[in-house]
């Protein structure tokens, strides 16, 4: 440390006081702070649904709450998580802010449309608020038809509402993505110079565009059958319900790679961050974003193997699940290889990173489980798919964004949090998580179905051990929300460049100001290029 | 089935734990060996390797391509069932499961079965999406309104076993559980002939196709107007447009409650649809009593 640092005198936080310079803004680093506050509010609403459930599965009768409680309880809790946390958590919250600071640009192409996204999310997550609130939903997150359409008596309509008025902020972010990436790159910062997690955002951005209107008219067919009685999905008026799998599945698929495509290119920046070197095969990782993307768009009859489709079906929704799965794997290996000769750094950020790559990795060998057909029959439906799908959404998605969270801190808010707290509850989080999942495995190779509310009692203990993990995950999530909210006023500050880390979002203050650099940059260099780039830090 | 599935799962799991391992142990082996020891430190300046890109590429697809061969064929004896199945109707409905077996027996979420003998249950829902799960046998398949499904097992252990419904399916969705009962061959005997049962799936069918009158167009005759019945079950028929349909379960099954979907070639589309006239209990009786009508003379 070479004397003391001050905060720049002019940055985007002090651009400005009061409710109205928040609301109305168009600086994209604000916009992300306020996805920052929905989103986390989101989280907790949707993470104390999940406590009621380990609560009550904690003992195999059905004594805490009633069915159509518990019911309502895991349907809320996957619609608050997937569609108003898991969807927006990190494209809005941090590729909203980085986006343009990696780029070098001073904002996304349409910073209205930006604004217009979270008030379009914040109008979504009222209504399904609405829905919580007057009697909640009991159909489950996925909506499954002719429950429904003609047998469930809750609040379908509203929180169908909802979702499909939220899909237009995933499409309108990603729709400004996607021209942001193409049309406002700094002189110099070519296709192949980009950070891998603005390759990792387009692909995303992609799925976005191409995948959430075909979610927008599923949901309006399920809201016509219900309102007006077509006979589209219920078999009694001429419809088929499985045609509303094919659909729902259609994006909800390609939805489970917008959650986690943005993961990967996080921890693909925080592994060439904490290694201090480039990415190990860097276009192989850039067209690994991509192959994951167009291929995520054909597996979505691998959620519906014993759903009556034909054999032949099967057999080709397999193949194409498992060659889904190779970008994801050669994605591993590269991360993996890119810490051999690092200088590695055991900082909070890559302690995140190298969490996700380990609970990423069982997450994916699992989804080999299921590409299995044979194999998938007799565990889908079960907790084997509950847990698979966290390792993937939550051992991935929130590793890989806490851990981007930390790592962008310093540039969000110019300020350092307790760096002792955040490594302890980084292992809180680790040991709970995996204590709370891995016995769903077993539980799921035992026989016991996803969604039930009573369970027979030789289950027990593998539940009471996911119970107990429960309760220290939510620990391990409660802690950072209080030492970050606590480092906003009274961290160190720490200057532009905390980590010695390459990258343009490093190259100006922390924080940045509103028009992010105080000269347009110019880029000559790669990606990562260590050796010659880092400003300061290092000779 | 089950040791087919498991096999293959302890298969998974040992490619899983080595990848994990791998994947783990190099982790923590260079996170420890080439911890940062300056606080200026960089790390070494390598961009790549071909030979270790196409390495890592190719192994896990050769691998992924033994899985999927595999489960695909574990899949294929899944779907296909012997020919000589005991036959069990089931109908789900929210929130509790009926089986009908063929000579008349009913019961409610239990489902007795022989030891040893492959049995195919034919099923189909009376409201929403079900699914009748038996970990034991590893089997699964979805119960689906308006359509057959079918699953098959073969237990090979007397016992209890667990039946789950795996969709959920609304209010008491976990409380729509059972048991399948498999017990030695002379006591399911015993036990499908006690009680007191109304006469076979097919004699209760023949009753249904007179009350309904089905008869008066469905006759060996000159006055016919529909199709002969007699053999039909299993053939192969041509339809309206030329194309062709297997006379099995499911086939007959709409061509009673929605006959104009896929109409025999050479007949008019005046049989009227039966649907929400004739049950689900009505419709497999009917089916039995067509599969027990045979072929006449010049057709056999």
């Amino acid at each position: 440390m070479s004397g003391p640092v001050f905060l720049p005198p002019r940055h985007y936080l002090n651009d400005g006081y009061g409710v109205a310079s928040w609301l109305l803004t168009r600086d994209h680093k604000r916009i992300a702070l306020l996805y920052l506050i929905g989103v986390t509010f989101f989280f907790f609403v949707g993470g104390a649904f999940a406590t009621l459930i380990r609560l009550e599965l904690a003992t195999p009768a059905g004594d805490l709450v009633s069915d159509d409680t518990y019911n309502k309880l895991f349907t809320m809790h996957g619609v608050m998580m997937v569609f108003f946390f898991l969807i927006p958590v990190i494209p809005a919250v941090l590729g909203n802010f980085l986006l343009p600071l990696m780029i070098g640009a001073k904002d996304l192409a349409f910073p209205k449309l930006n604004l217009a996204s979270w008030y379009i999310y914040i109008v979504g997550a009222l209504f399904t608020m609405y829905a919580v609130i007057t009697g909640g939903l009991d159909t489950g997150w996925t909506f499954y038809t002719p429950f429904s359409t003609v047998a469930s008596t809750s609040a379908v309509i509203p929180a169908a509402l909802g979702i499909f008025v939220n899909g237009f902020s995933s499409i309108l972010t990603g729709l400004n993505f996607i021209v942001t990436t193409h049309r406002m790159r700094a002189p110099g910062l070519t296709w192949f110079r980009l950070p891998l997690f603005v390759w990792s955002l387009y692909a995303t951005s992609l799925i976005m565009v191409l995948g959430t209107p075909v979610l927008a008219i599923t949901i309006s067919l399920v809201a016509a059958e219900r309102l007006f009685n077509f006979g589209i999905f219920d078999p009694a008026r001429g419809g088929d319900p499985v045609l509303f799998q094919h659909l729902f599945w259609f994006y909800s698929h390609p939805a489970v790679y917008i959650m986690v495509l943005p993961g990967m290119g996080v921890v693909s920046e925080l592994v060439a961050a904490g290694c201090r070197k480039q990415v190990f095969g860097y276009h192989f990782v850039a067209f690994a974003s991509l192959g994951i993307a167009v291929l995520g768009f054909l597996v979505w009859g691998h959620h519906m193997f014993v759903a009556g489709q034909s054999v032949y079906a099967a057999l080709i929704f397999s193949i194409l699940s498992f060659l889904v799965a190779i970008p994801s794997a050669v994605k591993v290996f590269n991360w993996t290889a890119t810490m051999y000769k690092g200088s590695i750094s055991w900082d909070t950020p890559m302690l995140y990173a190298i969490g996700f790559i380990g609970l990423f990795t069982i997450g994916g060998l699992t989804g080999l489980f299921l590409a299995a057909v044979g194999l998938d029959v007799h565990v889908t439906d079960t907790y084997f798919i509950i847990a698979h799908f966290h390792y993937i959404m939550v051992g991935g998605t929130i590793m890989a964004y806490l851990g981007g969270l930390h790592f962008w801190w310093p540039k969000i808010s110019g300020r350092i949090y307790n760096e002792l707290l955040a490594k302890v509850s980084a292992f809180i989080i680790f040991i709970g998580f995996n204590l709370t999942f891995f016995p769903q495995f077993i539980l799921g190779y035992l026989g016991m179905p996803r969604r039930y509310h009573a369970y027979p009692p030789e289950f027990q203990v593998l539940n009471v051990l996911s119970s107990a993990g429960a309760s220290i995950l939510g620990v391990g999530y409660i802690i950072p929300m209080i030492y970050l909210a606590w480092s906003l006023r009274y961290g160190r500050i720490v200057g532009s460049n905390p980590w010695g880390a390459i990258g343009l979002e490093w190259t100006t203050t922390s924080p940045p100001p509103t028009e992010n650099f105080a000269h347009p940059p110019i880029v000559t260099w790669d990606a990562y290029d260590y050796p010659t780039q880092v400003e300061g830090r290092i000779a | 089935m089950a040791p087919r599935v498991d096999a293959l799962y302890f298969f998974l799991l040992g490619v899983s734990g080595f990848f994990s391992l791998l994947i783990a142990g190099l982790i923590v082996y260079y996170a420890v060996r080439f911890r940062r020891r300056a606080p200026d430190a960089i790390g070494a300046r390598i961009a790549g390797g071909m030979v270790l890109e196409i390495g890592w590429t190719v192994i896990p697809l050769l691998i992924t391509l033994v899985i999927f061969f595999w489960g695909a064929s574990v899949f294929f004896a899944m779907a296909r069932p012997p020919d000589d199945t005991l036959n069990v109707y089931v109908v789900g409905k929210q929130w509790m499961w009926k089986f009908q077996h063929l000579n008349g027996q009913r019961e409610i979420n239990e489902l007795h079965v022989p030891l040893g003998r492959a049995v195919k249950l034919i099923m189909t829902s009376e409201d929403v999406i079900h699914d009748v799960f038996v970990p034991g046998f590893r089997v699964k398949a979805d119960v689906i309104p308006g359509r057959f499904t079918q699953l098959w097992f073969q237990p090979t252990k007397p016992g209890r076993y667990h039946l789950f419904c795996a969709e959920y399916c609304g209010t008491r969705h976990s409380g729509m559980v059972g048991e399948v009962v498999v017990m030695e061959p002379d006591d399911f005997q015993r036990w499908l002939s006690s009680g007191s049962t109304s006469g076979s799936l097919a004699s209760a069918g023949a009753k249904l196709f007179a009350d309904l009158a089905c008869n008066t167009c469905h006759r060996p005759d000159t006055q016919t107007r529909g199709p002969l019945l007699d053999g039909i079950y299993g053939r192969t028929v041509t339809l309206q447009g030329g194309s062709t349909a297997i006379a099995d379960e499911a086939y007959l099954r709409e061509a009673i409650l929605n006959p104009g979907a896929r109409l025999r070639a050479g007949f008019q589309p005046i049989m009227p649809a039966y649907q929400g006239v004739v049950t689900e209990d009505g419709v497999a009786q009917m089916i039995e009593y067509i599969k027990s009508l045979q072929p006449p003379e010049g057709l056999r």
